[in-house]
This record gives structure tokens, sequence and C-alpha cells, in this order.
């Protein structure tokens, strides 16, 4: 890692301030659990690096209005111990997903979701979208774990963060801030697709602070989380889904289906979700919910398999919210 | 005929067998056991490599001053210098030491090496296309036993297929590495390796070619290794980053510390060569294997690597007809090292696996198959017990169903079995055994501990040799100057140090028997020690303690020495060795997924010294075979040449929560006469292989290739 100046700001406006508006210059710490390899590695070079953990409002979770507050520092075990996210199903499942008592105790909910790309094109040195004599070298590359949606180029890397799918899926926003005030935007804004090498894969501007997550109240939602992971040991999911459905009687009246890890954001698929509307939460539906949702895929030359896993992450997922057991 | 030095018998036996506590635990789990990693002398430098982003190329020059300017820059030496050439991407080409560890790694950064790319190939499993790429050489083609064409013929049931496993790495927790402290003459080095009395001499040699330093005579250094944190074969060498490590404490007269770090580890300091190939097997219709036929190829780095020993274990010269051709791909990836059991698992995969499938064609279960086979084995008696005792501790009669018939819900249960021998004959060693005459005992031998028992096994028989418990026993090794043991690799530690410490012990007993045998007034050799006393087995009134008999040496200490080979042997150990494992595993056919439920394990291995150390070996030979059979991979990739899952995140080894349940059963009581034989290569052969059977029982299809991971059994599974 290279030398950095190392800031503690206690107000928010503080940390604010001290974030440059050029890429790369600064960076913001929460728990550090992605930020450090990256600096390790030499991916993530800043000059100065604020930390955020001082600033007293950003820690805790709480309930807020009908719904729930998730501060910018609050931890993954935070979020497990937390009473007021017991009903939010979906994200209590996508934090079980997370198996390492290190990474739940020093890794935040706001960090999860602007970790950077696990691409191990991108952390070995290769840029975001990993190109080679004007190429990306992941189409025709070691590209299991890459992206089977989205993945017209040139990006291909797939997000990683587990809890944005449930979010998304929840309906949940963040709040935004930089020196001159806050703005809130659904936390899907928070996302984009990469056009161009040095882009980021976030919308935050480089001199911007999350301070929170609003998740609104679920009553009348059902909602699930299945991740398809091949150890218990702490890994990353092979495909995600997550589904929120608000129920009138049996049936769907509206529905969010959002997948992670097969695309370079965290994949909203209306295809299924009009698959799910006004219908009931049965296996079959469940099934063709998944078919829906990877029906567009394109997977590349090594990651076939994981359209069917993305398929049937959503057809459990589904299952899991309509209360079925799912194998 | 009975020798002095032969193991006691079974009912003489109150330690040796039995279950003890690793005694080196307590340290460990204290922290207090200082590995290579942990030392930290006073004035210590750190060192980092700078290595070769490039897979192959030339060097044409490197360029150090930005490195020099470095804040903390205390010096550097060259391991490769221009012209040469790199054959990998991550091969070491200079070291480089600073101060502090950040320095160290900012000073590396600095330096600039200027390659010129040379065409290169790291992919070995479409061996056409490596052929192409004018990488692939004949390297075996030979035909054994009866006459082949005749075999086929005769052949009643016959099965193809396409079998293999991918390259692996050693990923040692504790990295390789040393401290080196070159103070006037003297060099101490703290290095983390399984040859403690190999290395002076390796590294004396590799100095002696430095001409700034001139000629180091290995009696200059000394290892000290107490405690190492796994080698699984990939570190008997001193190796460049070494030999850079002393030249830098030699030029700034500090010591030095230079261990690599993960990505380093996992890219550059031991790889596990692959295997792929097309396997042809026939049988008669009673479940007679005939005949075995394959063309495989492998690679292990560029300098490639041989065949690996086909057909494994089903092998009889004068029943089956064989033919093995094998094709050697030279790749630019890290270098092969010898891997625990080197070339068995491969082999195990390449003959078990199909072994299986032509049982499933033939429709017997492939515990009648394997054990009406077994006298195709050196050992039939032994696989035929173990097959039986492995079957029913897996409850392989209730669970096991045929191939494919495992119910209809997603989730699917199958058992598969693997066979596998080891040599494991003992190495050289040299044992000196002292008393005290206050009563301590002291084993001292240039020997080491990997973690896997060495400091208890050698209290056990010095302790059951004396009358002694094992507390009673200081345990000196770890270090070069003491009396020359040979490496810890191919699973000859345990048969060539208890043979020694026996002897040494013996020997130290007898003169102490003389000088009690004095002083009781009876004859030295009707005297006994057991339970901390020296009596006289004809009146065991005549009697003095353990205590009061050392006594008796005023201010002599004994010392007894013991050899191994020793001419005038007994039957202490042996080599050979023979080992049965099963696995019940279930696929979620939706996902690819495979849980393991039970692992099962039976072993022989001669003599057991310490049965809990023993089931402990084999307990991690399941759990890193877990990992291998389902999720370990080296990743590299064409375009860039690199290792792309140089770490732990994506390199993928097992947890605790992933191995199921393991069950051990050491063979003991049995075959104990043949003495000791080692443990540590044969329980890592078949957990691939017999976890590779399992899945294919349990979802009707073989996975042809190894991790069977969830794309590869998906796509298994659409091909059927
Ligand atoms: C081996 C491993 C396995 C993992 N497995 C999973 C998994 O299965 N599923 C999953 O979802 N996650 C997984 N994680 C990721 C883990 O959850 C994240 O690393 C963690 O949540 C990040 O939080 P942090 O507080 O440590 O972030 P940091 O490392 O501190 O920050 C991460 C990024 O976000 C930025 N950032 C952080 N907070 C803010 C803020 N308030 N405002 C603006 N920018 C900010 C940082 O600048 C940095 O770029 C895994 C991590 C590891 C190392």
């Amino acid at each position: 890692m290279r030398n950095f100046e190392y800031l503690a700001p206690t107000q928010v406006k503080a940390a604010a301030q001290a974030l440059s508006e050029h890429e790369g210059v600064t960076a913001v710490l929460a728990g550090g659990t992605d930020l450090l390899s990256l600096m390790k590695q030499r991916v993530a070079n800043p000059q100065r690096v604020v930390g955020l953990r001082g600033i007293r409002e950003l820690h805790g979770i709480a309930k807020q209005g009908g719904g729930m507050r998730i501060g910018a520092m609050a931890t993954i075990q935070d979020l497990l111990d937390s009473k007021a996210a017991g009903a939010y199903t979906a994200l209590m499942q996508a934090a079980k997903g997370i198996t390492s008592p290190q990474i739940r105790a020093m890794g935040t909910v706001v960090g999860d979701l602007l970790q950077r790309p696990r691409c191990w094109y991108y952390r070995n040195g290769h840029g975001l979208l990993a190109m080679h004599e004007g190429k990306s070298m992941v189409p025709n590359g070691e590209n299991r774990y890459h992206a089977i949606l989205g993945n017209k180029g040139p990006a291909y890397f797939v997000s990683a963060s587990s809890f944005a799918p449930a979010l998304i899926a929840l309906g949940a926003q963040v709040t935004v801030a930089d020196a001159e005030g806050e703005r809130q935007m659904p936390v899907k804004d928070l996302f984009r697709i990469p056009g161009a090498e040095g882009e980021r894969e976030n919308t935050l501007k480089p001199n911007e602070i999350v301070i929170e997550i609003l998740v609104p109240s679920v009553s009348g939602w059902k909602t699930a989380t299945y991740e398809v992971r091949q150890r218990r040991l702490l890994d990353w999911p092979l495909a995600t889904a997550s589904v929120a459905c608000r129920m009138s009687g049996n049936n769907v009246r509206d529905a969010r289906v959002v997948m992670g890890h097969v695309a370079p954001i965290p994949w909203r698929s209306s295809e299924a979700e009009t698959a799910l509307k006004s219908k009931g939460l049965s296996d079959g539906n469940a099934e063709a919910a998944g078919k829906a949702a990877v029906a567009a895929a394109t997977p590349l030359s090594g990651n076939k398999a994981k359209v069917q896993l993305a398929g049937v992450a959503v057809k459990r997922a589904v299952m899991l919210a309509g209360g079925r057991s799912v194998v | 005929m009975a020798t002095k030095y032969d193991w006691p018998a079974v009912e003489d036996r109150s330690l040796i067998g039995k279950r003890h506590d690793r005694v080196d635990g307590p340290e460990k789990a204290r922290g207090d056991a200082k590995y290579s990693y942990d030392r930290n002398l006073s004035g210590m430098l750190f060192a980092r490599l700078v290595t070769s982003p490039v897979p192959h190329g030339r060097i044409i020059g490197i360029d150090t001053s930005r490195a020099e300017k470095v804040k903390g820059y205390k010096g550097h030496v060259n391991i490769l210098n221009p012209g040469d050439e790199i054959q990998w991407a991550g091969k070491e080409v200079l070291a480089i030491a600073a101060d502090t560890e950040e320095h160290a790694r900012d000073a590396a950064h600095a330096v600039a090496v200027n390659i010129e790319k040379l065409d290169h190939w790291v992919k070995e499993e479409d061996v056409k296309k490596a052929g192409e790429a004018n990488r692939v050489k004949p390297a075996k083609d030979d035909a054994k036993g009866p006459d082949l064409a005749a075999a086929w013929e005769g052949a009643e049931v016959t099965h193809e297929g396409y079998y293999g496993l991918g390259v692996i790495t050693h990923c040692c927790l504790e990295p390789h590495g040393q401290v080196v402290d070159w103070t006037g003459d003297d060099i101490k080095v703290y290095a983390s390796t399984q040859a403690v009395a190999r290395i002076p001499a390796d590294l004396a040699k590799g100095l002696s070619r430095d001409e700034s330093i001139g000629r180091v005579e290995a009696g200059q250094v000394e290892v000290i290794t107490p405690y190492m944190g796994g080698g699984f074969g990939s570190k008997f060498n001193i190796d460049t980053w070494g030999i850079a490590c002393a030249q830098l404490s030699k030029k700034t007269g500090k010591p030095v510390k230079l261990m690599l770090d993960r990505n380093e580890e996992v890219t550059v300091a031991g790889s596990r060569p692959s295997d792929y190939g097309n396997v042809k097997v026939g049988a008669k219709k009673d479940g007679t294997i005939v005949a075995y036929e394959s063309e495989t190829w492998s690679t292990g780095g560029i300098a490639g690597r041989g065949s690996p020993p086909l057909p494994y274990i089903f092998d009889n010269d004068e029943k089956l007809a064989q033919k093995i051709r094998h094709l050697n791909v030279s790749t630019n990836i890290g270098p092969a090292r010898a891997w625990r059991a080197p070339n068995h698992p491969q082999a195990a995969v390449l003959t078990m696996c199909p072994l299986e499938d032509l049982a499933a064609k033939l429709d017997m279960d492939p515990v009648e198959f394997f054990k009406k086979n077994a006298d195709l084995t050196a050992r039939p008696e032994v696989y035929r017990y173990e097959i039986d005792k492995c079957a029913e501790m897996i409850d392989w009669k209730n669970k096991w169903r045929k191939r494919g018939d495992s119910g209809s819900g997603p989730v699917k249960r199958g058992l598969g079995m693997s066979l596998h021998t080891w040599g494991g004959r003992p190495h050289d060693s040299t044992c000196e055994v002292r008393i005290e005459p206050d009563g301590g005992v002291s084993v001292s031998m240039a020997s080491q501990d990997l973690g896997v028992g060495t400091y208890t096994t050698l209290s056990v028989v010095a302790a059951e040799t004396l009358g002694l418990d094992i507390p009673d026993i200081r345990i000196n090794i770890g270090n070069s100057k003491l009396p020359i043991s040979g490496a810890s690799g191919g699973s000859t530690t345990v048969g060539g140090t208890t043979a020694s410490t026996r002897r040494a012990t013996v020997n130290a007993l007898e003169e102490l028997k003389g000088v009690v045998a004095e002083s009781l007034g009876v004859e030295a050799g009707d005297l006994m020690a057991k339970d901390h006393k020296i009596f006289a087995k004809s009146d065991s009134s005549k009697s003095l303690s353990w205590a009061d008999a050392c006594k008796k040496l005023g201010n002599r200490t004994i010392t007894g020495q013991g050899k191994q080979p020793d001419r005038d042997g007994g039957k202490l150990n042996d080599s050979g060795v023979g080992g049965v494992q099963m696995a019940d595993v279930s696929v979620d056919t939706e996902t690819g997924i495979v849980t393991i439920n039970k692992i099962a394990a039976v072993q022989d291995v001669g003599l057991v010294v310490c049965l809990k150390q023993s089931e402990s070996q084999v307990y991690g030979a399941l759990i890193q075979g877990v990992a291998w059979a389902l999720y370990e991979e080296s990743i590299y990739d064409q375009t860039s040449g690199k290792m792309l899952n140089a770490d732990m995140e994506f390199y993928k080894l097992s947890g605790a929560g992933d191995i199921g349940e393991l069950e051990v059963h050491m063979v003991q009581n049995k075959y104990d006469d043949r003495g000791v034989i080692g443990i540590g290569e044969p329980p890592a052969i078949s957990p691939g292989a017999a976890i590779s059977n399992a899945v294919a029982n349990a979802i009707g299809v073989r996975v042809p290739t190894l991790p069977l991971t969830p794309d590869r059994i998906l796509a298994a599974l659409a091909d059927a």
C-alpha cells in the first residue's frame, strides 16, 4: 500500500470537505474490509483516507417512521443483532450468507453496497474493464464468475453486493451528503454500468458520502433472498436473488425481483416480476419466474451454468417468500 | 530372530498405539510456539521480492535507481540478471531489503524490470491446442502384461471415458521463507522447512556462487525450525528467496526476514501437476478386470512432468493387459513440486473412476467389484479386509443404491469409493538420547515437526522404552546442529525417527541397567524399566525408582546413540501400506452443489505409534481432499499468463462446515509385526476419486474432471 494521509473527522460535513472531487485521490473508509485489500494490492492508491468511524450519527440501526434506518457505519453484525431488522427477511437472509465473523464485525452494510467488483482481472491490476490491446480479456478469458446479463460490453464484471438486490427489492433509499448538503435516491440509482475505463460502477461523486440507508415498512410484503453458495466457509455466492411481493390475498399485487452476481449492476428483472403479477407464490409460478428472469441472458464462453443458477436463485427466492421449502 | 531393538509385544505396550494429546499442542494453542514467520529479531530488516509480471520473456534491464532512494532502503540482490530467461509469471527477479515491511514493499515497487516478452502458453486441458502451440512431447509409451489385443477380444464389457483433474497448489498456511541472521562466521537460519538437516549444505552451495561472498561452508549454517506451518512436499530446498535473504543479511550486517506473501506462495512456491486423459477398461461378465489402456497428458510447468503410476494398484503384470501412453505439456506456470503422495491422487482418479464406471456398466456393486479384483493388487488380503471395514463404517449395505437410482427430488445422494497405496519407507536417522543424573531424559536429532506429531511420537517411543511418561522426555529437534536425520517427505519420518530413537534409548537404558545391576547386585539382563522403576524381573523387591537409579550415575551423563538403518536392526519399520476410503455425498441437481455427508477412511500403517496423531493425519488429508475434489484449482489466464486466483478468496479451500462427518479407522494389532510405516501421504490419495465416484453414483452420470464445481456438474447433467 502507498503512503497516505489519514483523517478521522467527527462531522459529516468535515468528512465531505476532506474529499477530493477528483476520482481516486481520496477514499472513504468504513470497515476497510474491501478498501484496505484494494490498497494493499495497489489497485486503489488514495493519497488521503477519510475514516467515518468517529462520526457518531453514522452508527446504529433503528426504527424510523414505519421503516428502518441503517447508519453508514452500522456493521453486518449490527444488522444481524438488530430487532428493527427482523421483519426484513430478504435482508436478514442476505446477511446470514456472509459467514465470516470477522467480515461481519468490521464490514458495514453501506460498505457492502459500495464494495468494488471482485473481478479477478480488476483485482490483478488489469482495470475494471480488463482491456488488453483494445479488447476486453473477459469474454474469451476466465469468465466463469462474470456477467450473463447487462454484458454487452465493455463491462463484464458482476456487482458483488448481497445487500444491494435485497435493498432494491425492499424499495430502500440512500441519503448521500456532500459538503453542501444532502440528497436522497433509490438504492437502485447508486449503480451504473461503466462505459469506459476510469468510470466507476456507482454513481457517487468522489466527494460524496452515503450517510444512511432508509428501508420502508414491509408490512403487507413477503420477502426473501436465496443465494447459490458452493461452500459454507466464507465465499462469494455464484448467483443470488431477492424478491419482495406485496400480496393481495394469496396473489401478488406488486413484485420486485432483483438478482445479484449476474450483471455489472444489481439486476432487476421486469420479466420475472411480470411472471409473478396477479399470481400466487406456487412452485410452478416460482419456476416460471426463474425461467423468465434469465430468458434474455447472454452467457460468455465459460459461464453458461450461471444462467441456470440465477434462474434457480429466483425460483427458490420466490418459493421462500411463499413460505415453502426449497429442496 | 528377535533382537534387543524389537518393538515391545502388544501386551507390554503402555504408550505405543494409544491415544495421546500432542505434546506441542498447548504451546501452539497459547501462541507461544514460534514459527519462522513469527521471528522478529532486534534490528531485523524486511525483504520483499520483485517478481516478473510476464509469463515468458528475457530480461533486458533491471533499474533499481528509484528503489534505492526509497525511504528505509537498505540493499538489494539480483536473483536473475539481464539476459536471463523467465518461464513463468511470478518468477523471482530480485530481493530488496528495508527497515520496515512497508518500506520494503515501496522499494520493491520502485524497481523497474524491463522484459522482452516471448510467446507463452499456460493451458493444457485442450491438448490439441497445446500441440498446435508446440508444447506437447511424448513422455511414455509402455505395454505390460498379457497380450492387449487378445485381452480386448476377451473382454465382455468395456468402458471408455475421459477423466482429469487440474493443477492445484500447496497453499501452505505458513508461506515459504525464513529469517537469516548472519553474524561474523555464523549464519543462523530460521527457515520454514521440511528438511532442517539438508538446508545448511543447500544454502552454503547457493551462497558460494556469489563471488562477493566467497566460500561458505555448510558447517557455518545453523537451521532453527522448532515449528513449521505446513509444507506438503514443497519445502525441501532453501530456494532463491532463502539464498537472497542470506545475501542481504551478509550485505547489510543485519538479520533479514523474507517470507513470501500469499500471492507469491500460491503462484511460485509449488504446484501439483494436472492429469487428463482417455481411459479404456474391460472386464469379464463376472467382473474380472482384464485390460486397462490410457492416453493421458499433464503439465507440471515448463519442465512438464512424467506419467502417473497407471493403472493404479490394480496393476498385476501377469493377469492384466496394460497399455499406457503419456504426453507432457510444457506450460509457463509455476513449477511443480512434490505434493502429498506425488502422482498418486491423479493416478487414483484415472483408475478408480473408470473402474467404478465399468462396475456400473457391469451392474455390480463397487464393493463386490473391487473386492473381486483385489487379486490384481499387491496386497489382496489387506484391501479385502479394509473394504469390508470401510463399508461397515459408511453403512454401504443400507445406503448404496445403483447408479441413478436415487429418488425423485432435486437432491440426489450417492456413495463412492477408492483404494490407495504408498511406500513410506523410513529415511536415514541418527538419534542421541541422554539420561542425566537428575533423571532427566532428552532425545535429540535434526528432524522437524511439520505439525504432524514428531514431538509426540518420539516422546512416546522414548518413554515406552524407559518405563517413563510422555512429559518426562525432552525432545530436541528442529535444529541442524543436532545428529543428522532425514527430510520429512514421502512419509519417511515416523519410520526413520522412531527406529533411531528406539535404538538410542535401548542403548542408553542398557548402560543405566549396568549401573543399577551393580548397585542392586543382580544381572543387568534381569532388569526391567517400567512405571518409573528399574527392577529385577526375578525378584521385584530388588528395585530402584527411576530418580534413584539415575542418581547412581554420580555426575556422569549417559548418551545412547541410535541409527536408522542399522545392521543389527530387528523389524522396526517397513514400507508399503493400503487404504480404502468411501464417500457419501448429496448433490443438488438444480445448482450442481455437492455436500459431503460423510467420508470413512480405513488405513493400515503397520505399527501405529500414536493413534490420535495418525488419525489426525487422516483427518487432515480428508479435509484437504474435499478441497481438491470440490473447490481447489489454479486458474491461469492465457492472455496475461497469470494465475488469476492467487489468493485465498478464489483459490478455494474447504472449511469446517464443508467437510461433513469424517470417520477414521486405523488398522491396529493386525500388521504390527511389520513395524512402523509412514502415514503422511497414503490418506491424501483417495478422496478425489472416492468423492467423484459418489457424485457419479448420486446423479447417474460421470462428471469427468475435478474439482467437481457446479458448472461442471450442470454440464455433465445437461450432456446426459
Ligand atoms: C472474502 C470475502 C468474502 C465476502 N463475501 C461476501 C458475500 O458473500 N456477500 C457480500 O455481500 N459481501 C461479501 N463480502 C464483502 C463484505 O461484505 C464487504 O467487504 C464489506 O461489507 C464492506 O464494508 P466495509 O465497511 O468494510 O467497507 P470498506 O472497505 O471500508 O469500503 C468499501 C468501499 O465503499 C466505500 N465506502 C464505504 N462506506 C462509504 C460511505 N459511507 N460513503 C461513501 N463511500 C463509502 C469505500 O471508499 C470503499 O470503496 C466479502 C468480503 C470478503 C473479503
